[in-house]
Formats: C-alpha cells, structure tokens, sequence
C-alpha cells in the first residue's frame, strides 16, 4: 500500500460547484426524461418514484394504526383494513425498499468504479419504467376497490379462486409478476456492469464496500425473483387455468407455495439490507477519518451472507410442521448467519473506535442503523429457536422485529445514504438542522411505534388482525404504537421538505465536500453528463485519501475536455418496451388464454425496434441527439 | 435509561404476565409444553439482553471518547486486526452454540409423541374452531375445549377450509391447521400435532394465528382444564345430550313432524326450509298440546318456545348445528350441545348471554363480517336470511341458553 496521508479534514474543495457542464447543456423538459438512458437521472427517477410510494404505504399504516388504536374499533371495515395492511406489505418492501435501494445503484455505483454508465443503459431504462408501471397497476387495483388481501406472503389456498374468488388476488399475483422482471434485469445489469466496466486498477477488493454488496445483493436478484416468478406463475395458473399446483384437495399442497415464496422470500430481505449495509460501511469512514477496519472480512461477511441467506428459510414455517429434523436444520443454519453479520457490527464499531467522529446527519443514521438493526438481530436470534418461534411467529412479536431490522435497519441506511451522497448529485448540501430534526423525530417515532409490539406480541396479539378483544389488555401498548407512528410521519414530511429545500436552495458543495476517500468524490457535483472526462487510474482503496494517488486522479476527473466522450442517445423504446411488459401480463387478467398474447406481439416489436437501434446514431436518429 | 429502571421495569413487566391481568399471554405457562418453551425463551432473552448490553454500552462509549474535537489529532490509520475478527467470530460462535443446543433439544423433545395420550381433534375453520374427542365417544364441541388436568393430550390439528393456526399461548407454541391433502388409497394422511400435558385447572384463551380472511381477527376459543372427574362428568352430560325436553304431543322423538318427512326427501335446502315454514303457520293451534306436561314459568316456556322453533327447521338452525339428543344433526357450523356451559359465543368473542346470542343469531355479519351463518335478514354462505321475528330470535336464544 502506498504512503497513507490523510486528506486534510477540511479538504479545499478541488473545484468550484457549477451548474454550467461545460460543452453542451443537458436536455431538459419531459421528453428528455422519458427518453434518458443516464444512469443518474434513472437513478433520480427510481428515488423519487419510491418516495411517493413511501408516502402511499406510510398513509396505509397511519390507518391501520388508527384503527387499532382502541380494541373492538371499526373506522374500516375487515376486508378493508386486510387490503390496508396487504398494500401497506406489498408496497413498501417492492415499490420502496428495493427501488430505493436500486436508485443508489444506479446513481452511485457507476462513479464509484469510474465507468460513464452502467452495462445496459437501455436495459437500465426499462428496469425503471417497469417499475413505475407495475407500481401503478398494483396500486389501480385501489380503484377497483379489489386491492390485494391475501397478506403480503399471499399464502395458498386462501389466494385460490375458490376462497378469494374477486380481482383482489389476480391483480397481486400479476402485479408482483411483472415487478420481478423490472429486479432480474436491474440484476443482470449490475453485475455485468461491476465485472466489466472498472476504470483501470479498480480491482474488485479495492471496490468501496457500497459497490461490493451492490455486487452481491444483485447476484440475489438474478437468482431470487425467478423463484418467486415460477411460484406466482404456478399459482396464476391455479387462479385462471385451473390447475391445482396448491390446492389440497386435488392432491396438490400448500405448504409448496411456502416453501417457494420463502426461497425467494428470505433471500429477499438480504437484498433489501446488504445495499443499507454498503452504505453505511462508506460513510462511517468518511466520518470517523479513518479506513473501514477489516475491509475483507465485510466483504467476505457480505458474501457469506448472500450464501447463507439460501439456506434459512424455513424457519419462517417453524408452525407449518415440517418435523424436528428439519425445524432443526434451520435453526442451525439462521443462528449461523447471525455471526457474520455480528461480524459487521463489530467491523463498524471498530472503525469508529480511535477516529475522530463527525456527528452530521449522515452519520448519525449510520450509527442509527448500528445500534437500531442490533435490537432487530438479536429478536431475530429469538425467533431462531424454533420452539420459541412457536410462541413468536405470527404475533406482534415478529412485526416488531422485522420493523427493527427493515426501518431500523435498512431506512435508516437509506437516509445516511441521501444525506451523504446528496451534494454528489445536487451540488449542494441539505439542511443540517432539518436534518437533526428528521434524525431525532425519526429515532423517537421509530422506538415509540414497535417497542411496544415487542410486548403486544408477547402478550398474546396476533398479526394481520383487524381488531382485538379488550380482555387482552393489550390497549396501551396499541396506543403507543399509533401516537409513535404519526410521529414518524411527521419525521417523513420534514425530510421531504429538506430535499426541496435542499435541492432549491441548499449551500453549494464542491466535487469532495466531506474529504471522503472513494472515487465518486474526484468528480464535479453534479457530475457530467458523461461522468469522467477519461477514466482515471487507481491504486488503492482509498484513492481520495493518498494525496499523489488524488493528485493524479483528478489531473484527469476534473479536465474540461475538447471533445466531450460519446454517451449513448436517449432513446423511447425501454418506455413503450415497458407498457408492453405491463400490458402482456395485466391483460392475463381477462381469463382468455390468446388475449395476452396480443400484448406479447407488441412486446416483441418493441424488443425488435430496440435490437435494430443505433444508440450512437448522429442525427436524424430516433430520439434527440446528445453530443456531436 | 438507566440500567436499574430498565431492569425494575423489565422485571414488572414479567411479573404482570401472569395469565390473569394478560389472559392470552406467551410467558404464563400452564402447560408441560409451555414451560419447556418458557425455560428456553428464558435462557435466549438472558443471552440477547447481555449481547445488547455490551453493544450498546461499547457504542456509547466510542461516540463519547471519540468525537471529533477541535484539537484531537488525525486518528491512527489502521486497517484491522486478525486478532479481533477471529475474537468476535469465535465468541459470538460459541454463544449460537449455546443456545442452539438446548433449542434442538427442545425442539425434538416437544415433538415425541406421547403414546398414552389422549387424542384430541382440532378442526379450523372459517371462522371457528371445532373439537372432537375420536378415543372417547367421538363427542363434537365447538370453540371450546375441555381437558382434564394432569392427562397427557395430542392435540390432531387440520383445516376444513384454509390454513389457521391453533394458538393458546399459555398452553404453548402454536400449530398450524392445514387442509388434508389428497392421498393415494392407504397412504396415511399428514396432520400437525401438539403433544402437551396441562398442569393448571383454569380457563385459557387463545386465537386463530394465521391470516384466514375476512374475520380472521374473530377466530378465538376457550381450554378449560378441569379435573378428571368435571371433564368425566362433562363428557357424560354431552353424550346424555338435550333429548328429554317437555313433552310436546305432535312433535315425537323425532323434531320434525314425520308427516313432513317424506314431503322433505330430496328437496333443496330452501325448498325443505319453506315447507316446513308452511307448516309451522298453518298448524292448527299451536297451544294444542295433548298430552304434554304442562309450561306454567314464562322462561321455561319461552325456551321451550325456542326448542319447538329450533327442532322444526324454522329459519334453518338444523340444516347446520347437531345438538346432542335431539334430531338437529347438522354438520356444517358449531356442534352446540351443551352451549350454555360455555363462557363465550361467536369463537371466543363474545360474552354467552341471552343479549349476545340474540345479536348474533339476528345478524351475525354485523360481529364477524364474511361469517357463513345467515341472519335475519341477510343470508349467509348459500343459506337464505333466516327470517326469525325478534320474539323469536329471542325464544331460539333462551333455548340455546338452556342447554346445559
């Protein structure tokens, strides 16, 4: 390893903000949006997009909570309030948690590599307009006054026609077909990305930690959601061809929808917390100025989990009655994962140990996250005994704990996440007061709505519940819950309000505002259209703190070229690609076998027109052109 | 806050959980079952508060002693320390150890079927619970279980409909019911099982706990334990059933006029309900009871009302419930021989009371929406409203009282 000489605390900012990239301006207005293949305005759209589904899962849980303010209550009727706490499920973990995370994908990890875009950028397009309307198709099911009401886990046979006979089920089982395919592209995309498009001397172990569970998390999408797509396949054909893939009667099982949703299902919540996990591994060094101790044991900790996670997951049917040997196998292998992840925490704390901590909003969601997703793991080592678990499953007991690890855990990596890497794409800072109200509101509401569960769950409240009896006493604990979760609404409204702030009128940061050591720091903020100028060289793996290693990266990072580099043309293909996609399996729907394949007719013009596309065609081309 | 509030709250919140003040609490064992569970839940919550404890404190100490200040120096650049890892993988290691041995241990233990065991059946579905005792007298209650004290149980748990979970915390973990899938002829059909000896004579609460539908929420159900000689006696009493009621002369043993008998052979459920409809209106006076013991307590006549509504098939009780005894045999909804012994109605939901019971049979829908029992004026499942008048809502509610 070279010299390590730190980079000054207050590190001159290396070049002034602007506004202006030089060259060209960047396309502005709708159509440019629509069109983009960037792989930092996809990025824009992912985050946006999931915050306004933050917004609409968030107003689904202040009603559930409404409602389960007193015992006996009826401000929604049954069926409602079990379509309420479905969506509320179903929303946050595929149209908020996932694409939140993918949105830091998408923006971030190019720049941490030195690449100018990601593998696939049409691909990469695509992913996103999937996304969005899927979200919207799963959602429309609210105008039907169908929306879903099987539980987010759509357990067979209440999810067969025969017990669930509406739209309410056709419109989850097909919604969640068709944001599965947006997960398994964006998969492919990065892993391609990661392995081929390193600038020069970015070896894979000099790769910040972000980009390394990036890596990992989208081997977990290529090989997760396919599981998950053949069970909702098996179960849409259930539903409208009348096979009996889950029905008991007709021989067929329920318990194999369990086991397949839960193949997918745990290897799911890897990938919703490795990328919290990779972010906060970047920022706490950044904030203690110190590197990240133990940098291959995260790595190979990370790895190891993504590994494991395949062998866990039935303890989440620890009541199905799969016999004490099996029930025994899980228990061993879900205590085994928990010493990895153990091992990240330590690996975290010691890399705070000996530094000189910053305390900024950044960094107070990372330590957020340390000591909140501890409380989470260690109620998760509980439900890992299965005779335990027996007790726990299926009461507020295990609401408690995954919201621990989810919100506790995996948002509040999110948040360190914007705050952190906010000036990067905005080229300014958002507001640090606000952000200390945000921290603090967040950190209150968040204890007040699921601490209590711990002990409504222990207590003999079960879940997915649309009321409960008073003789439970378990009122007060019901109360807290809903007086903490308006609270975290509150703490929501304040960090949207510091984005638009931030984003208007925000004080300007430079290309390395914090002296953090990884490359997406060498770069304007915001960057340019075509991230680096040419693609600098690295040595280690903190480029930005050894100062002939920075010296020498930004010589190239920060030039003004003559000639800009040729980015790939916008292009509307991904946009209508992706209503095809949508309509080719809403319109499965319709129970006639041939309808959905006029959608898949235009699903393969779509796929054709794209294959035959130029994407680095001078004018006259389809789409507007960037660069001459 | 500080450890020692944390420790005296911690510490009244357990001692709270005895089963009185939170009837369906999961740390308030009465069971064999449950105490092993109990022992276990102990030991890992030991383990995860110390675990928590040196975490947390750790933490704080580092985010005090090391906060940037503006005179501390560059902090020393150091990138690891094979010690430490292979330290805190070791350890950790070794605590999952610990706890995963006894976990097996238990995990084996509670699933050994015991063969002296009586055998219970534990039937869910939408939205109740039913019991049948098949090594007694294959006895049939509903939503509330009796066992005797001190008698190893196997509890044979499966679903007529969709999956529920059978879940009376202070008896033990929970079981799911799943429907019994289709098996090649001889091939022995899957149940789930709980194998547990109740300890304490009381009456237990617990819930349905795996997302059913619509009135998920309203799927509860009473264990009474009891000693061997009550449940002996209880056993005795059903199977004595509520046949010797007051004689009335046109009706025989039989509850349904033998003259209808033939008419009814083979209608529909509809058509069988309104022809006996019709016969109940145009009997010639219906105070004409020669030969019957005569009814002078208004109670007792407004129940013995109710029985004659009931056991003629009027508003269609008998093409569902069985009341031990008598001719009412339906198989479709709760057994409910004696049903004014028990302490709750609607699946543990509401209190047994002739208010209650008038609510519930008069709209049934209106306490647990999607419920497939018709009320007055709504029908319910493929059953029609049921059409009873508030008078005789009332007769048919006190009658149900009265078996006992």
């Amino acid at each position: 390893m070279s010299e390590t000489t730190l980079a000054p605390d207050t590190a001159p900012e290396s070049t002034p903000s602007h506004d202006v990239h030089g060259g060209h301006e960047e396309p502005t207005g709708l159509w440019s949006w629509i069109t983009t293949v960037d792989h930092k305005r996809i990025g824009i759209m992912y985050f946006l997009t999931s915050l306004v589904f933050l917004a609409i899962g968030g107003i689904e849980a202040l009603i559930i909570r409404v409602q389960l303010f007193a015992p006996e209550q009826a401000v929604v009727s049954a069926e409602t309030y079990n379509q309420l706490f479905t969506m509320h499920g179903t929303t946050m973990i595929f149209l908020v948690a996932m694409p939140m995370a993918v949105a830091f994908f998408n923006y971030i990890v190019p720049l941490q590599i030195g690449a100018r875009d990601v593998a696939f950028p049409r691909l990469n397009a695509l992913s996103y307009w999937i996304y969005l309307f899927g979200g919207i198709y799963l959602n429309a099911s609210w105008l039907f006054g169908a929306a879903p009401n099987n539980s987010w886990v759509g357990y067979a046979p209440l999810t067969s026609t025969q017990y669930n006979p509406g739209l309410n089920a056709d419109f989850w089982v097909l919604g969640l077909s068709i944001l599965g395919v947006s997960s398994i592209m964006g998969g492919v995309n990065f892993i391609t990305t990661i392995i081929q498009l390193r600038a020069p001397g970015m070896k894979l172990m000099r790769m910040p930690i972000f980009t390394w569970m990036t890596f990992v998390t989208s081997f977990l999408l290529v090989t997760a959601l396919p599981v998950i797509a053949v069970a909702l396949i098996l179960l849409a054909f259930d539903r409208f061809y009348a096979t009996t893939f889950f029905v008991a009667a007709s021989g067929g099982d329920p318990v194999l929808w369990q086991h397949l949703f839960w193949i997918f299902g745990h290897p799911e919540v890897y990938i919703l917390v490795l990328p919290a996990f990779g972010v906060i591994s970047d920022v706490i060094p950044t904030f203690s100025r110190k590197p990240l101790f133990g940098y291959p044991v995260v790595v190979y900790a990370g790895v190891l989990i993504g590994f494991i996670g395949w062998g866990v997951w039935s303890h989440h049917m620890f009541t199905s009655g799969l016999g004490p040997i099996a029930d025994s196998f899980f228990v061993a292998t879900t205590m085994i994962i928990a010493i990895p992840t153990g091992v990240k925490i330590f690996n975290w704390m010691a890399t705070m140990w000996g530094g000189k901590i910053r305390f900024n909003t950044a960094m107070n969601f990372a330590i957020g996250l340390v000591a909140l997703f501890t409380v989470g793991g260690l109620s998760g080592i509980m439900h890992a005994s299965a005779p335990v678990d027996l007790q726990q499953h299926d009461s507020y007991f295990v609401v408690a704990h995954f919201h621990y690890v989810i919100v506790g855990g995996i948002l509040l990596g999110m948040f360190s996440g914007v705050y952190y890497w906010f000036p990067k794409v905005t080229g300014r800072f958002m507001d640090e007061k606000l952000g200390a109200w945000h921290f603090w509101t967040t950190l209150v509401g968040f204890n007040l709505t699921f601490f209590p569960m711990h002990f409504s769950g222990m207590y003999g409240q079960p879940r997915r519940t649309w009321t409960y009896s008073e003789t439970l006493n378990v009122e007060l604990f019901n109360q807290l819950s809903t007086y903490g979760g308006f609270i975290l609404g509150v703490s929501t409204l304040i960090f949207v309000w510091n984005l638009y702030k931030g984003a208007k009128s925000g004080e300007r940061a430079g290309s390395n505002p914090w002296g953090a050591p990884s490359l997406e720091w060498s770069i304007p903020s915001p960057p340019h259209h075509y991230n680096f100028p040419a693609l600098p060289t690295v040595q280690s793996r903190e480029p930005m703190w050894h100062e002939a290693e920075r010296k020498s990266i930004e010589v190239v990072t920060l030039a003004h070229p003559e000639r800009e580099p040729e980015m790939p043309n916008p292009s509307f293909w991904p946009i209508l690609l992706a209503a095809g996609v949508t309509a080719t399996w809403a319109l499965v729907m319709t129970g006639i076998w041939w309808v959905p394949l006029i959608g898949l007719a235009y699903t393969a013009f779509c796929t054709y027109m794209w294959a035959f596309e130029d994407p680095f065609a001078k004018k006259g081309a389809v789409g507007e052109v960037s660069h001459g | 806050m500080r450890f020692s509030r944390l420790a005296a709250l911690t510490g009244v919140l357990l001692l709270a959980a005895c089963g009185g003040e939170y009837p369906q609490s999961s740390i308030a064992p009465a069971t064999d079952f449950a105490h092993r569970i109990q022992d276990l839940y102990f030991q890992i919550f030991l383990w995860t508060m110390g675990i928590l404890a040196v975490v947390w404190i750790v933490l704080t100490y580092i985010l005090v002693r090391f906060r940037e200040k503006p005179d501390s120096p560059e902090p020393e650049q150091i990138h690891g320390h094979l010690g430490l890892e292979i330290a805190w993988t070791i350890v950790p290691a070794l605590i999952v150890v610990a706890i995963a041995v006894p976990t097996i241990q238990t995990t084996f233990d509670t699933q050994t079927p015991d063969p002296d065991a009586m055998v219970v059946d534990v039937i869910g579905h939408q939205f109740w619970w039913e019991f049948r005792y098949p090594e007694l007298g294959d006895e049939r209650t509903a939503n509330e279980l009796r066992l005797p004290v001190d008698r190893p149980v196997a509890l044979r748990i499966w679903s007529d409909d969709v999956l529920h979970s059978f879940w009376v915390p202070q008896l033990g973990g929970k079981r799911d019911a799943y429907p019994l899938r289709a098996v090649p002829e001889g091939d022995d059909t899957k149940y789930n099982w709980i194998f547990m000896t109740p300890q304490e004579v009381g009456t237990f609460m617990g819930q349905c706990a795996e997302f059913c539908g619509q009135s998920h929420a309203i799927m509860g159900m009473r264990v009474v334990v009891e000693s061997q000689e009550d449940f002996d006696a209880w056993v005795a009493d059903w199977n004595r059933g509520h046949g010797e009621m007051v004689e009335t002369a046109d009706v025989g043993s039989s509850s349904v006029d033998p003259m209808l008998e033939d008419e009814l052979e083979g209608a529909t459920p509809i058509a069988e309900i309104a022809a006996l409809q019709e016969a109940q209106d145009t009997r010639e006076d219906p105070t004409d009871l020669a030969g019957a013991t005569r009814v002078d307590d208004p109670q007792d006549a407004l129940v013995e009302e109710g029985r004659q509504l009931f056991q003629s098939g009027l508003g269609g009780c008998i093409a569902c419930h069985a009341i031990e005894g008598t001719g009412a045999a339906g198989v479709l909804g709760p057994n409910l021989t004696l049903l004014g012994r028990r302490s709750t109605i609607a699946a543990g939901w509401l209190e047994n009371t002739q208010e209650n019971l008038v609510r519930w049979i008069k709209a049934p829908q209106e306490i647990k929406p999607g419920v497939l029992m018709p009320g007055v004026d709504v029908a319910g499942g493929n059953w029609p409203a049921t059409g009873l008048t508030e008078d005789q809502v009332r007769a048919v509610a006190a009658y149900l009282l009265s078996l006992r």
